[in-house]
């Protein structure tokens, strides 16, 4: 039992999933649907059971770990592994599919073709294909294949995005496969480099080989760091390759929207850990001041560009933005406090932005218009909308007591440790924090009643969150407050690795400067 | 009390036993509520509000005896600690969650459940023909547990958790008529402004992590002392910004007039009676950081200094009674605020005022309430008037909460504001003569804006509008007032009988030695009573005997300033609002120009390549898969050349 292959078949599950879904006759396209779900179900399943097995005490770098030799002759292997922070990513993405199918059950009906069979089962098959690289690309072990799946998962979002979005779907779309291909091709050049420059070998880009092994000079490792970075800072996204994302976002379907910066944008940050902090620590702190001041723009700039959108998705697509600050920020300043923060703040961002995506989601679906000002007095006509995505909110604005509260102070401790001048801009992030969201939902759910009947057109007022929509709420509440009152299950996970990625970089972390009180 | 001796007074709070264990149901009782009623949806409708109001009891009776078992041991043996569970183990940040069951957490648990729960009675009454009763009462609910947790924290992490809580049900409460855009505004303000403060607090957190590598009270505590001046100021300066906004004292008060939107039992509590103190509590709490930086206490006496002089004047210009009510528990909490900022000397008054406060304020909000509720719900008292015939028993109630905050004796105000008056003329050098001198003026003041307000209420002429039938409230109503009036009355003299409530509190605020104050005491009280006196007898004059205009008369400017509450939202939007609204508009622009169009340009340039990609986008799967296939072998192929 213990050499079951439990990230491949995770892979290959979905895979399949979306090959009997292109299969279906069309006559059975409806089906399409209950088998994306079910097998996301068991795809979760099978996450669970490999967070199971997964022993936080254990000293082994990676864990689960399956080795193949694939194309020795360039040190390529088909490896997969994870450690803490890698499977709890891939639990997140294996959480967050189901809850995005189901969001998305009926995205295609009074669409256009919305009963064309081929779309449905595309847009589900999509869907499916979309988890398989999720998982791939945070369990790859090897450069190359990471690489990889780095690339693939385009394929998928972009389809998404370009074939089911909104009325521009076609040029964001363009715009997020041209920004993810530069990046692409810049990390490509630092691939190669980094086998030039690593220790090289039949195994040449497993990371534990690479970890504290890449030769070169300063500046060739520098120049690694670089393209790592770009490429991760673009998908992150950081202020100022972001502009893709809110146009993305926008145009894309809420449950799209959800994976896409939910989980696939995460890429950015787990690769910034693992390729920029464990491969190139010399070059990492090098970098520090610059990744530092691009984080904290990123904190506020994403804050005040959110403020001032008009759009409900743009808006949520900026505050995404300043929350990504956050993570980098945390992960750069290389404090394990700081660390476990961005950690932490890569699960807890998945779940608020997927009430926020969702819940707008939902809204959009009943008015048909994502322009904030066409809203207002929601509050009247769907109550329970209104206070679950106010909770939704709560957490994007990291209240205390909800999950992304403790993450969000980690971060900023952790940095006030080494820079607190940093830490102290950055934490004026939360009052524009909590202006983006109560003057959205100020917009959209207070005032007077609307009036729907447009003078004998029958037009009702729109119904509350059905059944359905409820069931997917309802993880994303839970992941909130479970999170936010005992969120030890995902720190004990994600702990040691941080710790393992601050040894690669050698560094330690400061102590409190009056000993006095910590002698206690 | 010197740092050694703290150290081992803290470290010997022994875990709870018997009945203090159950520290955390005082939490979860009214949590569990707030829980039932939001979830349970309308099946609640029809008992939900006396589910919420029994639970809010039930946490007082947990309370009482928590309490009671605490008076039987011994004033070393009180304090207990009531542990948690492991609640953010992330590397070098290590916290457990638990309660710190004191002297000073058990006064406010007793003052956040008695008077809580006696508004949740009135509430029944009060809020009978509301649709959205249910909701009203969870949120109540809702604050009742976060300002409990507040009080208990033995963290400061853990604190600031219950600091939002009761800020999250201050807002959803302001905002509770949210169909009616300004309470929405109102609500979203009082978020705001408190989240300005949140930058202090958070900042301080994080300042007391790297200082002392922990942040719970203990650790603090002990290392205060010996931590330096500087670093201190530092961190008290970083409370009081914090403090500020929550107590809505200067500069961070502007929230709190507009606040008044909530519903008037919400006003009762959460914005006179407790959440609005909790800015006390916080300096009280944190009095080791603020013994070791006597720059940040200075700052502490001179913000209640300028705020109870602030409230005061905003109290005398106000003819929105709740307004005026909300201006002068700005004035009083300025009172606390100047006592805490004293030291040693004050940390128990300040807390003594605050529980007198709590309990006649509270009582003067909920006869207000019922005056709105005899009179269609209108605020403005320049309609009122003689008002005590028909609603006897809120103006007997009213009278006994106006008699304890002038401070006649021998009203519980009395007893507690004139031992801060007195405790800030303690000191050398111009200090004492200038905030004593503060508190003395402000008295008087206090006497005149809540004569006027007394007085153009319930008394000269009748000035009602046509459609009014003014009658007194029911019962559910009526009966919290008439407690709260007992405890306007008595309470004071009660609680100062033999010094009991300060010895009782000295073990956490810490002991000092016997000072006397630069004027002889009888003196002072004699110059108070003369300043209440005079301001009560000059409000008599124009709001009693002479008649009352229907309209406001345009007034000085000096009342035209203080109508407009000092231009306090005039400045706030000329230095934030405005700006920030610029910068926000000019990076929306930028953005969409500026780095997109340079993107852009370079999308363009790759245009023809695109076009020419659409065509190959055919839709098919395989045909992807060839081209992503062919990616690769090209890629693959370059390394094998390269090698």
């Amino acid at each position: 039992m213990n050499d079951l292959p439990l990230l491949t078949i995770m892979m290959v599950v979905p895979l399949v999933g979306a090959a009997v879904i292109a299969l279906l006759p069309a006559g059975s396209a409806r089906l399409a649907r209950p088998i994306a779900l079910g097998t996301s179900l068991v795809t979760l399943a099978l996450a669970l059971v490999a967070w199971a097995r997964f022993d936080s005490g254990s000293s082994e770098r990676y864990q689960l770990t399956e080795t193949h030799s694939w194309i020795p002759q360039f040190g390529v292997s088909y490896a997969v592994g994870v450690d803490g922070i890698a499977l709890s990513l891939i639990v997140m993405a294996a959480i967050l599919t189901p809850v995005c199918l189901l969001a998305a059950w009926n995205d295609l009906e009074g669409t256009p073709d919305g009963d064309d069979p081929k779309r449905t089962k595309t847009y589900f098959a999509l869907m499916l294909t979309l988890l398989t690289f999720m998982v791939g690309v945070f369990a790859a072990r090897d450069v190359f294949l990471f690489y990889v799946f780095f690339e693939a998962m385009l394929i998928p979002v972009y389809f998404l995005i370009g074939l089911f979005g909104g009325p521009r779907r076609q040029y964001a779309a363009v715009k997020f496969i041209l920004f993810s291909l530069a990046g692409g091709l810049i990390m490509l050049v630092a691939v190669i480099a980094l086998y030039i420059y690593g220790p090289g070998g039949e195994q040449g880009f497993l990371y534990e080989v690479l970890e504290g092994n890449v030769g070169g000079s300063t500046a060739a490792q520098r120049w690694m760091f670089i393209g790592f970075f770009i490429a991760l800072a673009i998908k992150a996204p950081m202020w100022p390759v972001h502009t893709w994302l809110p146009d993305a976002a926008a145009e894309a379907r809420p449950a799209t929207a959800v994976l896409l910066v939910g989980v696939l944008d995460k890429v950015g940050t787990f690769g910034m850990i693992r390729f920029c902090l464990g491969f190139f620590p010399e070059a990492s702190k090098w970098a520090t001041p610059v990744v530092i001041t691009l984080a904290v723009i990123s904190i506020l700039y994403g804050a005040l560009l959110a403020i001032g959108s008009r759009d409900i998705m743009r808006l949520i697509a900026f505050t995404s933005i300043s929350h990504f600050g956050f993570i980098v920020l945390g992960i750069f300043a290389m404090t394990s406090t700081a660390g476990n923060g961005s950690a932490l703040y890569m699960i807890n961002h998945g779940f608020s932005t997927a009430g926020l995506f969702l819940l707008a989601g939902f809204l959009i679906a009943r008015h048909g218009s994502q322009r904030l000002a066409d809203y207002g007095g929601w509050q009247r006509v769907t109550p329970v909308l209104a206070g679950t995505f106010l909770v939704a909110g709560l957490s994007s604005l990291a209240l205390p007591g909800l999950s992304s509260y403790v993450s969000e102070f980690l971060v900023l401790a952790g940095t006030f440790q080494r820079y607190p001048w940093v830490a102290a801009i950055s934490t004026l992030g939360i009052v524009l924090a909590a202006l983006y969201i109560l003057l959205m939902y100020k917009r959209v759910f207070t005032g007077p009643r609307p009036t729907f009947s447009d003078a004998g057109s029958g037009v009702t007022a729109p119904r509350d969150l059905g059944l359905r929509e409820r069931i997917v709420v309802v993880p994303i509440i839970a992941s909130f407050l479970v999170l936010g009152i005992y969120p030890k299950p995902v720190l004990d996970l994600v702990s040691p690795a941080v710790q393992q990625t601050l040894q690669l970089v050698g560094v330690s972390d400061p102590a409190p400067t009056n000993a006095t009180g910590s002698a206690q | 009390m010197n740092a050694s001796a703290l150290l081992a007074a803290e470290a010997e709070v022994a875990a709870a036993t018997g009945i203090t264990a159950y520290a955390w149901l005082l939490i979860g009782l009214p949590l569990l509520g707030a829980g039932i009623l939001l979830l349970g949806g309308k099946a609640t409708n029809a008992w939900g509000h006396y589910l919420a109001t029994a639970l809010s009891w039930a946490s007082f009776v947990l309370g009482l005896l928590i309490t009671l078992s605490m008076i039987g041991r011994g004033a070393e043996e009180r304090a207990m600690s009531v542990g948690g569970w492991n609640w953010v183990p992330a590397g070098q940040f290590q916290l457990e969650t638990g309660l710190l069951v004191d002297q000073l957490s058990v006064s406010f648990v007793l003052l956040i459940t008695f008077v809580g729960s006696l508004i949740h009675v009135y509430s029944i009454g009060y809020m009978e023909h509301d649709p959205d009763r249910r909701r009203f009462f969870a949120y109540l609910n809702l604050f009742v547990a976060a300002m409990l947790l507040l009080v208990l924290a033995d963290s400061y992490l853990l604190l600031f958790v219950g600091w939002e809580g009761v800020g999250l049900a201050s807002y959803l409460l302001i905002g509770f008529w949210n169909h009616n855009p300004a309470y929405a505004t109102a609500a979203n303000k009082a978020f705001f402004v408190n989240r300005v403060g949140d930058v202090g607090m958070s900042i301080a957190i994080m300042f007391m992590f790297a200082t002392f590598g922990s942040v719970d009270f203990a650790t603090v505590n002990a290392g205060a002392a010996e931590a330096g001046s500087t670093a201190m100021t530092v961190l008290g300066l970083l409370l009081l910004v914090g403090a500020c906004a929550k107590s809505a004292q200067f500069p961070l008060q502007s929230w709190l007039g507009d606040a008044m939107a909530g519903p008037t039992p919400v006003s009762a509590l959460i914005h006179a009676a407790t959440m609005v103190t909790a800015g006390v509590y916080l300096i009280v709490r944190s009095n080791a950081v603020f013994d070791a930086a006597p720059n940040a206490q200075l700052a502490v006496a001179i913000v209640g200094a300028i705020t109870l002089l602030y409230g005061a004047i905003v109290g005398c210009a106000k003819d929105d009674i709740k307004k005026a009510l909300a201006a002068s528990t700005m004035s009083q909490i300025g009172y606390m605020m100047l006592a805490a900022g004293l030291g040693p000397v004050g940390y128990a008054f300040a807390i003594f005022h605050l529980i007198t406060h709590g309990f006649f304020k509270a009582g003067m909000f909920l006869g207000a309430g019922s005056v709105m509720h005899g009179m269609n719900d209108q605020v403005d008292m320049r309609r009122f008037g003689g008002l005590s015939g028909a609603m006897k028993i809120t103006w007997a109630t009213f009278a006994l909460g106006w008699l304890a905050i002038l401070g006649v004796p021998p009203f519980s105000g009395f007893w507690s504001k004139d031992k801060i008056i007195e405790a800030a003329f303690i000191g050398e050098g111009w200090r004492p003569w200038v905030l004593g001198g503060i508190a003395l003026l402000g008295a008087g003041i206090t006497a005149f804006y809540m004569s006027r307000l007394f007085f153009m209420t319930f008394h000269g002429k009748k000035r009602w509008t046509d459609d009014v039938h003014p009658h007194e409230s029911p019962l559910t109503m009526t009966i919290p007032m008439m407690v709260l009036a007992v405890g306007s009355g008595l309470l004071g003299l009660v609680l100062s009988w033999g010094g009991m409530f300060t010895s009782w509190l000295e073990p956490v605020t810490g002991g000092h030695g016997e000072e006397h104050p630069v004027l002889p005491v009888p003196v002072l009280i004699g110059l108070t009573m003369l300043l209440v006196a005079a301001g009560a007898a000059y409000a008599w004059m124009l709001y009693w005997r002479d008649e009352v205009p229907q309209v406001a008369p345009r007034g000085s400017l000096a009342t035209q300033a203080a109508r407009a509450d000092l231009y306090q939202d005039a400045i706030n939007e000329g230095l934030f609002m405005r700006p920030g609204t610029h910068l926000t508009r000019a990076l929306v622009f930028t953005d969409g120009k500026g780095v997109d169009g340079l993107v852009g340009s370079l999308a363009a340039t790759v245009g023809g390549l695109s076009s020419r990609l659409r065509r190959i986008q055919t839709g098919y799967a395989r045909s992807y898969a060839l081209t992503m296939l062919t990616g690769v072998v090209a890629v693959l192929g370059a390394l094998w050349v390269m090698n």
